[in-house]
């Protein structure tokens, strides 16, 4: 096991999230940096993800390392039925950091206790996706030039929406009121309510994406909602569009409110918005890559002399 | 008269008893000591009348002392259960049994997509909530009370 690993934001202080955000920073005003010359990065995507993986593969090209891998578990011998482990070990002997994504939950934390090369998590299932979280707190913290004192407010997919659990998790150290804006199917589950009361984190929960919401926000995290995610197809039709936001819905809303996704979107943003300024999926996307070099670094125990 | 209750079963000579185990929990707790596997008396008894617990079950092992985490897995579903060592007839040593911090081994996620059940690996649960003993899942974070856990 190596401690340098990445497989749940839980697993980092308030201080490493900062000096990561800061390390962001320095990365997006200074893209190119060989600091990786001569390391090799193995990327492991048992389960397909075009656009994190080339998030990863673009940092590790960016900071002059190389990189070796799969996107696709059906090329690999665990499909001859190798174990996760033995994959790991395997690829430990070639590689001085491991970037996984899995499709089964824990996935990252056993691979990361097998080696002791060090593993970030790309996604393991519905668990966790760390990096992506980084990216939203640099979003967050970029645009509004602080962590601290914010209103965010989280709407569509709340129960299995693995992006706004663990950013609230992130956030607990930053004093934010929540505004949890879902159905009662989405609801954002109690455990997270739990946590919040625990932690002193002030929220209030809404079936209406009304205007009062909207324009009491900082940052509006929007969410995807899936028809997959309903035993009640007439429940998903009757929902699906009260959770979308339109341009017309900004009009009073706050100077500093940006929108986020995590992309992909399907109709939950009306491509009005896009235009907004407010709208901020795509640099939030672009952020990823900053985000992601100061993760690997961090993983290689590499500092930077700025 | 309470004498005689206790010696309702079977008097003994080196044995562990477990007692106060909530009938409902009795089977679960004999699958966890891997009793199955032994080969000297053991006896079961289930649904004997308890003044704490209205009806419970009492396991009774001859000539075997357990590991000390051994008999806490039973914490696991029966918090209640104590644990009564005998050698030569006399209680020697009363205790309950305590809830460790990890249980390592012993329960099945109950997760599909869970790490643990899709390679050859222990399981590993850690405790979050001593007072209805939740456990939650190293690996994925699916969490259950214990009393609903699948023992492996």
């Amino acid at each position: 096991m190596n401690s340098n690993s990445l497989v749940s934001i839980s697993d980092i202080s308030k201080d490493e999230i900062l000096g990561l955000l800061e390390q962001a920073r320095y990365f997006e005003e200074n893209p190119n940096h060989k600091i990786l010359d001569g390391k090799v990065v193995a990327t492991l995507f048992f389960e397909p993800s075009t656009r994190t993986r080339l998030s990863f593969e673009t940092a590790v090209n960016r900071l002059g390392g190389r990189v070796i891998g799969f996107s696709d578990a059906s090329t690999t011998s665990s499909s001859k039925g190798e174990t996760l482990k033995d994959t790991i070990k395997m690829v430990s002997n070639y590689v001085d950091l491991i970037i996984m994504r899995h499709y089964l939950e824990g996935a990252a934390r056993y691979a990361s206790e097998v080696t002791d090369t060090p593993v970030i998590n790309a996604g393991d299932g519905a668990n966790q996706h760390p990096t992506q979280t980084m990216l939203d707190l640099y979003s967050i913290y970029k645009t509004q030039g602080t962590l601290e004192n914010l209103t965010i407010t989280m709407v569509g997919d709340l129960k299995y929406g693995r992006t706004v659990h663990s950013l609230l998790m992130a956030m607990q150290y930053f004093n934010p009121t929540f505004r949890f804006v879902a159905c009662k199917e989405l609801e954002m589950p109690a455990e997270y309510k739990d946590f919040c009361d625990k932690n002193g984190i002030k929220y209030t929960e809404h079936t209406d994406f009304s205007a009062d919401v909207i324009n009491s926000s900082d940052i509006i995290y929007m969410t995807r909602v899936q028809r997959e995610r309903f035993t009640d197809i007439m429940e998903y039709e009757r929902v699906k569009n009260l959770y979308t936001l339109h341009n017309a819905m900004l009009d009073n809303s706050r100077d500093n409110l940006r929108i986020l996704h995590p992309l992909p979107r399907v109709n939950e943003i009306d491509y009005d918005v896009d235009d907004n300024p407010k709208a901020y999926y795509f640099q939030q996307a672009q952020n990823g890559l900053y985000a992601r070099q100061a993760i690997i670094c961090k993983a290689l125990g590499i500092e930077i002399n700025k | 008269m309470s004498n005689k209750k206790e010696l309702a079963v079977a008097a003994l000579q080196n044995d562990t008893v477990i007692d106060h185990i909530p009938s409902s929990m009795l089977f679960k707790a004999v699958k966890l000591l891997g009793i199955s596997q032994l080969h000297t008396h053991v006896t079961i008894g289930n649904n004997l009348s308890s003044s704490k617990l209205g009806t419970k079950g009492i396991i009774k092992v001859a000539d075997v002392y357990f590991p000390e985490a051994t008999l806490n897995r039973i914490a696991l579903i029966a918090p209640t259960a104590k644990v009564n060592i005998i050698r030569d007839f006399e209680v020697v040593e009363k205790h309950p049994v305590v809830l460790p911090d990890t249980i390592v081994g012993l329960v099945k996620c109950g997760n599909p997509k869970c790490i643990t059940n899709n390679e050859p690996m222990k399981t590993r649960f850690e405790v979050i909530d001593r007072s209805d003993v939740t456990i939650r899942c190293h690996y994925c974070g699916h969490s259950v009370e214990s009393k609903d856990a699948v023992i492996e």
